[in-house]
C-alpha cells in the first residue's frame, strides 16, 4: 500500500516568498527522512516553496480563473508530502508519529489510490458485480427519463 | 482505542521494530532463535499491557527494555554460573548495559548506535548459507520483515505446520553449527552477500510470478522483496550489487500493472502499454542503477539484469528498444554467469538486433542443452522466431511444445492460442 504524509504547517499560508526552515529543522528532518529510507518503505518525497510563490487556478462557471498567492482565505496549506510504501494504515500512522515535527504542524495521511495496480481477478468479486449493478441502475433509470 | 485498532497499531509497531530488537538481543545474547523468543515475548506483554494502557509514545524503546529484562531473566534462570565462559561473559556485560541504563531512551539511544550493525548482522545470519533456500527464505521473513508464520506460509502456498517447522529446525541449525553473530569477513563478503541478494530476490520471484496453480501475482512478497532489498542495499551501500538487485527489482515491479490483461492473461514485455508501467519505480530502479554504476568496477550478474531491464524502460515505445546494447550486456552476463537460460535472452536479443534467422541459429546451438529439455521458454522462442521466417508448421509444433511444459495454466492457454494462430487465417506475425 503507499500512503502520502502531506505535512501541513501552520502559518506557511502567511509565508514569505522563498521562507526556507532554519538549519536545525532542516537537519533533524533529514535525519528522519534517513530512518525511512533505511527502512525501505520512502518511495519520494519533496518539499514545497510556500504559497505566495504558487498560484490557484479555480473555475468559476467552469472557467479557469487565476489567482495569485498568498491566498487569503487558505487555512491549511502543503508544505511537502512523502510518499510511502507500507503494509498498513496503522504503519503510515506509525511513521508519521515519529517525524520530528514541531508544535505548528500536522501530518495528514492519505492512502494513494492504486486498486487497478492489481489485476482483476484479484479484487473482490463483489467489487465487480456491484460496479455492473451500479451500471445497470443507472442505464434503467436513463430510460425511464 | 478499541482492542482491534490496538492490535493494529501494535502490529504495525512490531513491523518497524521487531527486526531492531531481534538484532539488538542477538547481539546480547548470541543467539539469534533465542533473540526472536525473547521479542516474541515481549510482544506478548504488550499485547496485554497496551490493550489497557494504550500504546506508549515510544513503543520500540518499551518493547526493547522489556525484551531486555526478559534476556535476564532467561539467563538467571538458566543458572547461568553453570554455563561456558562466553556466555558467562556475554551476562556480564548484559548486566551492566542493564544497570547503566537507567531510563528506557537511554537504553535504546545506545542500542540506536549499533543499530545497523545489528541489522546487518541479522540480515547475514538469517541468510547464512548453512541453511537451505527454503530455510533462509522463512526465516529472513520471519526475522527482518516480521511476518508470521502463518502469512509466509500463505506466502509460499504451503501448509503453516511446514514453514513453522522449517523455522525451528533452521534456528536449532544455527545454534547448533555456532554460526557467530557477526558480519563476515572481507574474504567472505563476496559470497555471503549473494548468498543474502538471493534470498531477497527468491522472495520476489515468488511473488512475481506463481510457476504452478491459476495465481498470477502475490504481489505482497515484491512489496517485502523490495522493502528488504532496500534494507540491504543502505546496510552496505558501497555493494553495487546490492544496489543492482534493487534497480533490477524495481523495474519488474513497475511493470506490474502492465502484464496482465483484463481477464489474467499474461502481457509480454513488447506488447505492453507503456503508459501503464508504474514510472515512480521506473525512475527508482533508474536511480539505483545509476548508484550501483557510479560504485565502480565490473557489472555484477543483478546489475547487469538491471542494465538490460533498463534498457525496456528507457525505451517509449517496443520499436525504440536498443536491442544491440541488450545483446551485448546479456553477452557480458554470460561471461560472468554462463547459463542457457542467458544464451536463450541473448539469442532473442540478436534476432530483435539482427534478425530471426541469426537468432534461429543461436537457440538451435541450444537445442541439445540438457538443462533445458523442460524448459517451456526454449520452444516457445523458437516457434516466435519460426513465426517471423514464415515456417508456420514447425512454429505451431514448438508452440504445442511449450505448452506441454509450462506449469502456469494461464500461459499454456496463451501458447496454445499462439499454436492455433499458426494455421488461422488470422497468422499473427510478431
Amino acid at each position: 500500500m503507499r500512503f502520502m504524509m502531506l505535512m501541513i504547517p501552520k502559518g506557511y499560508e502567511k509565508a514569505a516568498p522563498g521562507a526556507m526552515p532554519d538549519a536545525k529543522t532542516i537537519a533533524a528532518m533529514m535525519k528522519y527522512n534517513e530512518s525511512l529510507q533505511k527502512a525501505g518503505v520512502l518511495l519520494s518525497l519533496e518539499g514545497l516553496h510556500p504559497p505566495s510563490m504558487g498560484a490557484r487556478v479555480s473555475f468559476p462557471g467552469g472557467k479557469p480563473k487565476v489567482t495569485d498567492g498568498p491566498f487569503a482565505e487558505a487555512k491549511e496549506v502543503l508544505g511537502g508530502y512523502w510518499m510511502i510504501q507500507v503494509k498498513s494504515r496503522e504503519e503510515a500512522i506509525e511513521w508519521a508519529k515519529r517525524c520530528p515535527a514541531s508544535e505548528n504542524e500536522t501530518i495528514e495521511i492519505r492512502q494513494v489510490q492504486e486498486i487497478s495496480d492489481f489485476p482483476a481477478e484479484n479484487l473482490p468479486p463483489k467489487l465487480g458485480a456491484r460496479e455492473q449493478e451500479l451500471r445497470d441502475e443507472l442505464e434503467r433509470k436513463a430510460k425511464k427519463r | 482505542m478499541t482492542a482491534s485498532a490496538t492490535h493494529s497499531a501494535i502490529d504495525a509497531v512490531w513491523r518497524i521494530e521487531s527486526a531492531k530488537i531481534i538484532a539488538g538481543l542477538a547481539r546480547m545474547v548470541r543467539d539469534v532463535g533465542l533473540a526472536e523468543e525473547l521479542a516474541q515475548d515481549a510482544l506478548v506483554v504488550a499485547l496485554e499491557r497496551w490493550s489497557e494502557t494504550g500504546v506508549p509514545d515510544n513503543p520500540g524503546a518499551w518493547l526493547m527494555a522489556t525484551a531486555k529484562n526478559r534476556a535476564l531473566d532467561h539467563f538467571r534462570r538458566n543458572k547461568l554460573l553453570e554455563r561456558k565462559h562466553e556466555e558467562l561473559t556475554g551476562e556480564m556485560e548484559l548486566e551492566q548495559e542493564m544497570a547503566a541504563a537507567d531510563h528506557e531512551t537511554a537504553l535504546v539511544d545506545a542500542m540506536d548506535d549499533d543499530i545497523g550493525d545489528d541489522l546487518l548482522r541479522l540480515v547475514f545470519v538469517a541468510c547464512h548459507p548453512v541453511l537451505s533456500t527454503e530455510a533462509r527464505a522463512a526465516l529472513t521473513l520471519r526475522l527482518l520483515c516480521g511476518l508470521t508464520t502463518d502469512e509466509i506460509a500463505r506466502a509460499f502456498l504451503v501448509p503453516e505446520p511446514t514453514i513453522a517447522q522449517r523455522i525451528v529446525r533452521a534456528k536449532r541449525t544455527l545454534a547448533e553449527t555456532r554460526v557467530p553473530f557477526e558480519v563476515p569477513r572481507r574474504d567472505e563478503l563476496a559470497a555471503r552477500l549473494s548468498s543474502v541478494l538471493e534470498i531477497v530476490y527468491l522472495v520476489f520471484n515468488e511473488g512475481y510470478s506463481a510457476t504452478a496453480g491459476e495465481d498470477w501475482m502475490r504481489p505482497a512478497l515484491c512489496e517485502e522483496a523490495l522493502r528488504l532489498g532496500r534494507i540491504v542495499a543502505e546496510l552496505v551501500p558501497n555493494e553495487p550489487e546490492a544496489h543492482g538487485l534493487v534497480a533490477l527489482m524495481e523495474i519488474q515491479a513497475s511493470r506490474a500493472l502492465a502484464r496482465v490483461g483484463p481477464s489474467g492473461e499474461p502481457i509480454l514485455l513488447l506488447d505492453q502499454d507503456r503508459a501503464r508501467w508504474d514510472h515512480l519505480l521506473v525512475r527508482r530502479g533508474l536511480a539505483a542503477l545509476e548508484r550501483a554504476e557510479q560504485l565502480g568496477g565490473q557489472l555484477g550478474p543483478y546489475a547487469l539484469q538491471a542494465a538490460i531491464a533498463a534498457c525496456h524502460a528507457r525505451a517509449r515505445t517496443a520499436a525504440e528498444t536498443d536491442w544491440t546494447r541488450i545483446g551485448a550486456l546479456y553477452d557480458a552476463l554470460a561471461q560472468i554467469a554462463p547459463s542457457p537460460v542467458v544464451e536463450l535472452n541473448r539469442a532473442v536479443a540478436i534476432s530483435m538486433a539482427f534478425g530471426p534467422a541469426e537468432g534461429l541459429a543461436l537457440v538451435d546451438a541450444l537445442a541439445s542443452e540438457p538443462a533445458l529439455r523442460s524448459y517451456h521458454l526454449l520452444p516457445g522462442v523458437r516457434g516466435d522466431l519460426l513465426v517471423k521466417l514464415g515456417r508456420f508448421d514447425e512454429a505451431r509444433a514448438e508452440f504445442e511444445r511449450a505448452a506441454s511444459l509450462t506449469r502456469n495454466a494461464r500461459e499454456r492457454k496463451l501458447l496454445l492460442d499462439r499454436a492455433a494462430a499458426t494455421h488461422s487465417r488470422f497468422r499473427v506475425v510478431k
